[in-house]
């Protein structure tokens, strides 16, 4: 994790607040960043965690967590993390027999409907079990990413009901957290990515933003992240006296993307 | 949001404090009482920079004395399929409210339209908003039925103008919020019956409690101009290379002559090459294995 966008969003793994979800969006520029923060920094608040990643592989999110201070492959051995590898599983599909639903059972269907086998998956990932596992803090849906989901053929409004049944049992129920990566568009007039983005930022308690400069490439700092809470939900004065419009000028490595040299992360509050 | 800002100044009618709490009240009775006071839809449009959510939980403390709260969210779709949801979910409920049975007055507020526009198409939903909000004209009942105010909350960008026109049209009463320097704003647009349309403006704040605090205009920052109270700054003044001129280069730099910019003189002097002109001239003397083709002098046409 990233302690200076721990400053920024005033928060430690301590304290990590519960019933939010939080949504990153990158436009121009590659937000996976955001999510490498986000796993170490609920692995590290001692939080079950259930990751659905659709993008990459497990060595890949386990070598760039190594990098920031967590063992993905310790974590999962214990049971604190839940790993649905969609690379790998999404050939399973298949490969066998059609008695029982697969999360990604919607990659079979030619007419996709909706996404229920996925969130039965994240249920059951999360549900409180017996005594033995109570030490974890709380549950926490993270994942990674969501536009690719329209690239396989599933609606926006079957993404937005997904992550809407997430919120009912994840954050209201269970009272845990939910993070969630999609990418902008942007010029691109995409309907349907564009759908989603703004049917998840009403619903969502934090918007971080992860730009490209507007000035062009420039070697050393990729890009600004800038943060927006829902004012919806945003009436606690405590908050909004702590929280100054401010941008972070964030520079990664290519670390991060070839998951060889590692993450090294500058970041110069401005 | 932020506490209001209240501007006290030169050129400002002075109130005193408790004049103006209560003007301020008073003009919030007025907002929210005629949002309320025509039955049928009141209509919030919002946006993901500008949220209604808190101005519909406004309107809702103030219209509702008693609230039920119907619990769509946990389940919409029935995918629990443990019987708790209702058969045909929120479009069900809808219908359930439109025969209704007490005459009093009813608020229902709808968190959002939005979800319901998604999964709904827009004729089915625009038709039951209709019969909701139009429930005073009951044929064979006696006694007058109070109107039906129906509140419900838009988020513009998730459909088309096809849509959102449609249920504008329905709309007895429209509020578009938008805002400017962190202060919201309600553009109000009145549809009464048998007069033309009305247009209000009002900037707000939400209150913790929900109540409504409102604003005399657009802060100020907005209304004061670029308001040059810094100079701008020379960046040639601090620098450790020199960017400026003497005279004497000033003079040589405007006399030159580009190579490559065609004057006039330049033109003459092509066109009247002069004999201390050196033009270059070929020599060429041909020898006897040379085989001259006019045609064809580098002899490399496949012909």
């Amino acid at each position: 994790m990233f302690p200076e966008l721990n400053h920024l969003l005033n928060t430690t793994p301590d304290r990590a607040e519960q019933g939010k979800l939080t949504l990153l969006c990158d436009a121009k520029t590659d937000g996976s960043f955001l999510v490498h923060h986000f796993l170490s920094f609920y692995l590290k608040a001692n939080c079950k965690v259930c990751f659905v990643a659709l993008i990459q592989s497990f060595s890949h999110y386990n070598i760039v967590g190594q990098k920031l201070g967590v063992s993905l492959t310790t974590a999962r051995e214990r049971g604190q993390l839940v790993f649905l590898e969609g690379l790998k599983s999404s050939v399973d599909v298949f490969f066998r027999s059609q008695e029982e639903p697969h999360p990604l059972q919607f990659l079979r269907e030619a007419n996709t409907g909706n996404l229920q086998p996925l969130f039965e998956f994240v249920r059951e990932a999360l549900k409180p079990g017996d005594n033995a596992e109570a030490a974890w803090r709380c549950p926490v849906l993270l994942v990674d990413d969501l536009s690719v989901l329209l690239s396989l053929g599933v609606g926006a409004v079957a993404v937005l009901d997904f992550i809407h049944y997430c919120r009912a049992t994840v954050c209201c129920e269970l009272k845990g957290n939910i993070v969630t990566l999609v990418h902008d568009s942007g010029d691109a007039e995409d309907e349907e990515n564009d759908v989603l983005l703004n049917g998840l930022s009403h619903q969502s308690h934090l918007i971080l933003r992860a730009e490209g400069l507007a000035t062009g490439f420039c070697r050393d700092v990729h890009g600004q992240v800038c943060r927006g809470w829902d004012l919806g939900v945003l009436l606690d004065s405590r908050l909004l006296a702590s929280v100054p419009d401010s941008r972070l000028h964030v520079g990664v490595l290519l670390g991060l993307r070839a998951c060889l040299v590692g993450a090294y992360l500058q970041m110069e509050v401005v | 949001m932020p506490r209001p800002f209240h501007p006290e100044g030169a050129g400002q009618l002075s109130v005193t404090p408790s004049e103006s709490v209560r003007r301020g009240a008073e003009r919030e009775l007025e907002m929210l009482e005629s949002l309320l006071a025509l039955g049928g839809l009141v209509l919030l449009r919002d946006s993901v920079e500008w949220e209604g959510r808190s101005l519909l939980k406004a309107l809702i403390k103030k219209s509702a004395a008693w609230l039920v709260y119907h619990d769509l969210f946990r389940d919409p779709l029935n995918w629990s399929k443990t019987g708790e949801a209702l058969p045909e979910g929120p479009l069900g409920a809808l219908r359930a409210m439109c025969r209704r049975t007490n005459p009093g007055p009813v608020t229902i507020a709808l968190d959002s339209l939005s979800w319901l526009l998604l999964h709904l198409p827009c004729t089915t939903l625009c038709q039951t908003l209709h019969a909701l909000s139009h429930q005073d004209s009951c044929p064979g009942n006696s006694t007058p039925v109070e109107p039906v105010h129906v509140l419900g909350l838009l988020h513009e960008e998730l459909h088309g103008p096809g849509p959102v026109g449609a249920l504008s049209s329905l709309a007895q009463a429209e509020v578009t919020l938008s805002g400017a320097m962190g202060q919201a704003s309600a553009h109000i647009l009145y549809r009464r019956p048998r007069q033309r349309p009305t247009h209000q403006t009002q900037w707000f704040s939400i209150l913790p409690d929900f109540s409504l605090d409102l604003q005399r205009g657009p802060p100020l920052e907005l209304q004061r101009h670029a308001d040059p109270h810094t100079p701008p700054v020379d960046p040639t003044t601090q620098l450790t290379f020199n960017l400026h001129l003497s005279k004497e280069e000033k003079e040589a730099k405007d006399s030159l002559t580009l190579p490559f910019q065609f004057s006039s003189e330049k033109q003459q002097a092509l066109l009247r090459p002069g004999p201390s002109q050196a033009t270059s001239r070929i020599f060429y003397e041909p020898d006897a294995y040379d085989d001259l083709d006019q045609e064809d002098p580098d002899d490399d046409l496949d012909v």
